[in-house]
């Protein structure tokens, strides 16, 4: 499994003309831990989820090369494309109170993404949800996979965005920010879930964060982004050394319990790095 | 989780008897206020004074007006609704035997504009924006702005005087007139039961024509709210889950946008057959079709107010009752409610 992205551009028409969101981003990704880094807008999200082609219908993306596993997604039919998602890359997005189909029991949607891949009759599937919610460590999984969205509580409910995804065991996994709405304890919880699975299965992670410290910490290589281009990749060992204004600025601004009580600096946004 | 739920449908079943009581007070008031005089629809305006009196006085119309709602309400409760002068028969019997030719009508149009109206709704949040949602849009338009009478003549018009494919107005065949047993009262399915399958084709194809106009209006606004409410449920996240998993189109669009909808579109359906029900008026009138609008309409024009009051009240109950079991059926099938 590896993804190649080539000088990829995706613009959206508005009323003013387009409105470029990614602007020429390149990028290589193996059986890896890769972070996206960056602030809202810098076009992190549409990036990562270029690849499952996943992006609004108004978007106009254009690349010199887009490809997963050698299948160009640019020019993949849909029924090519669902072969990918979810049976080969799965998503988990930010937020489980809307992720997740409100309507559906959580033992449904786990179930469907079972049925979808794979040839399990409907009680096979059921015991392989109930199975797979137990592996996100859930305690009680035949009650939570009885569930409807709304009774569960956010940890819980990126869990099951979690076992569903992982349920045809896919190759990669993106995260996009899955840990942004939820409390600071439940977010290390699941971060450390989603790196035990990940390492375990030999599975590939695209982890998608404005959190620059979280990412060096669980990834392997990280690129920053910066109004749709990607200002600096680096290994996440050597983010000390960055050498970008924006990646610099980024750490200059991050509070640490050591220092003494000062004012945080501010950002001072170069003109140049939009270039 | 049990009792605020409880607490909720002991809330709604309190509102019935409060809501029906003023139904039957205003229905009585307006019925009373309107300047009719029914002595006069009874006994012709060449009688003389003495007989005018008497039946004012047997009318129990020389009370105050607290008292004539009293005795009115005793009498409704007790089923009786009074006669009708027009018809000479008590209203209640009237009334059985011209709501479910409405009932016929108003179920074979929402069966149609549901069958339609539902998915070209979805057709159209789908496709929005394409040339389908362009086409969708005028006609549900049309649908919305068209008034009835205009599309019923002209229904009448092409269908019936010119290609001369559809029977004329009228709910059968006058020589098929009484030749099944009633039993529900539905034409359609009296016939079927007697197994007279003569009858059942004349029935239905008495009945396409009426329920197709007024299925239209109905299909126009099943359609226009459904196409609302799939855009709105499409820009979901959920919907990215879905086709994040690898699902099919169809079952993205069925299954996680249509499921999200469907108990909000049961209400809608509800209401709009409740509406078919009472608003069917103009389309009886212009079909000649027995039903409850038309007897409504005659009685009124007849000043026959015990027949006026009494189907208008069996309208009202009729919404109300749609209303509650639209409510009902939310709470129940809603995960998010239950």
């Amino acid at each position: 499994m590896d993804i190649n992205i080539q000088n990829l551009t995706i613009d959206f028409p508005t009323a003013q003309g387009t409105s470029q969101a990614v602007r020429g981003v390149s990028m290589k990704i193996g059986r890896e831990k890769f972070g996206i880094v960056g602030e809202s807008g810098s076009g992190k999200s549409l990036t990562a989820r270029s690849i499952l082609r996943l992006l609004p219908d108004s978007a106009i993306v254009r690349a010199d090369a887009l490809t997963f596993d050698g299948i160009d997604v640019m020019r993949a039919d849909e029924s090519a494309m669902r072969a990918i998602r979810g049976r080969r890359a799965g998503l988990i997005m930010q937020d489980p109170k809307f992720s997740l189909n409100p309507v559906m029991t959580a033992g449904a949607q786990i179930e469907e993404a079972v049925r979808a891949h794979t040839k399990a009759g409907r009680r096979e599937a059921r015991e392989k949800a109930i199975d797979l919610l137990a592996q996100v460590q859930i305690r009680d999984p035949r009650r939570v996979a009885d569930a409807y969205p709304h009774e569960l509580s956010g940890g819980m409910g990126q869990r099951v965005m979690i076992a569903m995804m992982l349920a045809p065991d896919p190759e990669l996994l993106i995260a996009d920010e899955p840990t942004s709405a939820l409390d600071a304890t439940v977010q290390a919880e699941i971060l450390r879930l989603l790196d035990n699975l990940v390492s375990s299965r030999g599975m590939a992670l695209v982890l998608i964060s404005h959190d620059l410290p979280l990412v060096s910490h669980f990834c392997d290589r990280v690129a920053v982004m910066y109004a749709g281009r990607v200002v600096e990749e680096l290994k996440a060992a050597d983010l000390a050394h960055a050498k970008h204004g924006y990646t610099r600025g980024l750490l200059e601004c991050l509070p640490t319990l050591s220092q003494e009580k000062r004012r945080l600096n501010v950002m001072a946004r170069d003109p140049a790095w939009l270039a | 989780m049990a009792t605020p739920r409880l607490k909720a449908l002991a809330a709604t079943a309190a509102s019935v008897p409060i809501t029906l009581f003023g139904l039957v007070l205003v229905t009585f008031l307006i019925g009373r206020v309107m300047p009719i005089d029914p002595v006069l629809a009874i006994v012709g305006d060449r009688a003389p004074a003495d007989v005018v009196a008497q039946v004012r006085l047997e009318l129990g119309l020389d009370e105050p007006l607290y008292v004539q709602f009293w005795i009115y309400l005793g009498k409704l409760v007790q089923g009786d609704l009074g006669r009708s002068v027009m018809t000479s028969h008590t209203v209640v019997d009237d009334i059985i035997r011209f709501f479910p030719a409405t009932m016929e009508l108003a179920t074979a149009a929402i069966i149609i504009a549901a069958l339609l109206g539902i998915p070209i709704g979805v057709l159209a949040a789908v496709k929005q924006g394409s040339r389908i949602d362009h086409v969708i849009r005028v006609i549900t338009l049309a649908g919305h702005s068209l008034p009835i009478f205009v599309l019923a003549l002209i229904s009448l018009l092409v269908f019936y005087a010119t290609l001369e494919i559809a029977p004329g107005p009228g709910r059968q065949n006058i020589l098929f007139d009484d030749m099944v047993p009633t039993i529900t009262g539905l034409l359609t399915v009296d016939s079927l039961i007697a197994g007279e399958w003569e009858v059942f084709w004349d029935a239905l194809a008495h009945l396409v024509q009426p329920a197709g106009v007024l299925a239209y209006f109905s299909m126009a606004y099943l359609a226009r709210m459904t196409r609302a409410f799939m855009l709105d449920t499409l820009k979901g996240e959920f919907i990215i889950t879905a086709r994040a998993k690898g699902l099919s189109p169809a079952r993205v669009i069925w299954k996680h946008a249509f499921g999200n909808i469907a108990v909000r579109l049961i209400t809608i359906l509800a209401l709009a057959y409740a509406g078919l029900l009472e608003g069917a008026v103009i389309t009886e009138t212009v079909f000649s079709w027995p039903g409850l609008g038309q007897y409504l309409t005659i009685s009124l024009l007849n000043a026959d107010m015990n027949a006026v009051l009494g189907a208008t009240l069996v309208v009202g109950v009729t919404y109300l009752a749609f209303n509650l079991l639209a409510d009902l059926l939310y709470r129940l099938l809603d995960p998010r409610v239950r």
